[in-house]
């Protein structure tokens, strides 16, 4: 375990290109399918939280339920359709950032849609008298209540980016862990891992972690500042 | 102003997101190269690839599976170039024309692995032996279970030994569907007997008590060959870089390249090409 660390700390100070190669892919993947999932899942989130129609309950438990996707599942299914055999296979899309893009997307955008419905129904309870007296059309209610609960989003979209930079099973399949390529950080510790190089793959471990963390403050430390800025 | 200004962060993280975005920056020409687990984890191709792409300015990325499911992936048309080792497979999915023909790269050889202290008495130089006590001694033995070319290799060996897996395997036959470092880690941890590559056990860290038992019998030869997939059957297969692989590899150049690869000066792979090699 000592070992571990001091290998991650010599990593980390030795400023390893391939390894900030790796970490750069994972953090741009997961991040550009969180920015994906948001844009989808902010908005659907939002609108379910306050529509009223027959069936929500069921549409509500499934996207409940879709938060505990399988990321190898995910990625499989992704696999089959970027394929070359595949429907999608002529855009040629199989082992390329890309495909991790949509396979982590495809995974994180049900979590966010599902943790926005319920954030954003608590903010209605709240404010939703207001703002139908208000007259306001659904979609503007919607989204005034999405700015008001925009803190607890923040901490939505933490938990889309923890989700989608800690799975190796769906960038596993559809990124093929191509050296220099598709190698995200999870799939270089399951690589050492096979290869039997377990303080190599528990030092990498602890890199992942770090980054993680280095984003949850960085991310703490604009929610500070956009409170005392915004109240 | 909040909604615009909000529009006008969304719009700005998207754009940065974006720009930061892997910009594919593969040059233009690279080839797709569905291989196995040993010729990735064994660190091979880390020694060959740079020299073939300083060589032709082709880049390669490696998809690194077991025999079976890397052949299935040039099958969908998912690769360029499939380099595996299964000889029976490797020609079966030449003949369903998949690939117009296989060529003999190296070869290097299987080794039966256990305990240093080898409680069923596997020591030796005749693998079919080994199989046999290890089975008679129900001692626990860790198969590969995922249609690789090492598995392959063990099934034969089993069937070759006279024993029939089906009637005798019991919980002491572990089974676990992963490739051969995951195998190695496992019975590293449960100290059990495995068939591996040489090439994967040598570059191994995580031994613990595990050693060579059996090597050097004649039917532990394990050939590689390499095919490019069939145009005809995938037209997006990028022949002319696919086959200037190929034909780098069975090149003089290639094929020193091949026998200069050593871990710990051992050699891990020998080249065969041009020895009965096209099928």
């Amino acid at each position: 375990m000592w070992d571990a660390l001091s290998a991650a700390l010599r990593l980390v100070l030795r400023l390893d290109g391939d390894v900030l190669a790796i970490a750069g892919l994972s953090l741009r993947v997961s991040l550009l399918a969180v920015a994906c999932g948001t844009l989808v899942g902010v908005p659907l989130g939002a609108l379910l939280a306050i529509s009223r129609m027959p069936g929500r309950g069921v549409l509500v438990a499934v996207l409940n339920g879709l938060m505990g996707l399988p990321a190898v599942v995910v990625g499989l299914v992704v696999y089959l359709l970027l394929s070359r055999s595949g429907p999608l296979g002529a855009a040629g899309l199989l082992f390329t950032p890309t495909a991790m893009v949509i396979a982590q997307t495809i995974l994180v955008t049900p979590l966010i849609a599902a943790l926005t419905r319920q954030v954003v129904e608590d903010a209605d309870r709240e404010l939703g008298e207001q703002l139908r007296s208000m007259r306001l059309g659904r979609w503007r209610r919607a989204r005034a209540l999405a700015f008001d609960a925009r803190f607890s989003l923040a901490v939505v979209l933490l938990a889309a980016f923890g989700r989608a930079v800690s799975e190796v099973g769906a960038v596993l399949v559809v990124g093929g862990n191509v050296a220099g390529h598709t190698r995200t950080m999870t799939t270089a510790i399951s690589l050492e891992t096979q290869k039997g190089d377990l303080p190599l793959a528990l030092a990498l471990g602890l890199v992942l972690i770090g980054i993680v963390l280095a984003v949850n403050a960085a991310a703490s430390l604009l929610r500070h500042h956009a409170m005392r800025v915004y109240g | 102003m909040d909604v615009l200004r909000r529009r006008v962060l969304i719009l700005a993280a998207c754009a940065a997101a974006l720009l930061a975005a892997p910009a594919a920056a593969e040059g233009d020409r690279s080839i797709t190269v569905a291989s196995t687990t040993s010729t990735e984890q064994s660190g091979l191709f880390g020694h060959l690839l740079p020299r073939f792409t300083a060589r032709t300015g082709i880049a390669v990325k490696v998809v690194a599976l077991g025999t079976g499911q890397a052949l299935d992936v040039g099958r969908r048309g998912d690769a360029d170039v499939v380099f595996v080792h299964d000889r029976a497979a490797e020609e079966s999915f030449v003949r369903e024309g998949f690939a117009t023909g296989r060529q003999d790269v190296m070869y290097n050889d299987f080794v039966v692995i256990g305990p240093r202290d080898d409680p069923a008495r596997a020591r030796g130089a005749d693998v079919l032996e080994a199989l046999r006590r290890i089975a008679a001694a129900r001692a626990p033995f860790v198969s590969r279970g995922d249609r690789s070319g090492t598995h392959g290799a063990e099934l034969r060996s089993w069937a070759e030994a006279g024993l029939d897996l089906a009637a005798i395997r019991g919980e002491w036959y572990r089974e676990i569907g992963q490739g051969m470092g995951p195998a190695l880690n496992t019975a590293s941890a449960t100290n059990a007997y495995l068939l591996a590559d040489r090439g994967t056990w040598l570059s191994f860290k995580n031994r613990g008590e595990l050693a060579i038992l059996v090597e050097g019998d004649r039917r532990l030869f394990n050939p590689y060959g390499v095919m490019l997939v069939n145009p005809a059957r995938h037209p997006h297969v990028k022949a002319r870089d696919g086959q200037a692989f190929v034909d780098w590899l069975v090149s003089p150049e290639g094929q020193g390249a091949v026998s200069e690869y050593r871990i710990g000066g051992e050699q891990l792979f020998f080249p065969s090409a041009g020895a009965a090699g096209r099928s």
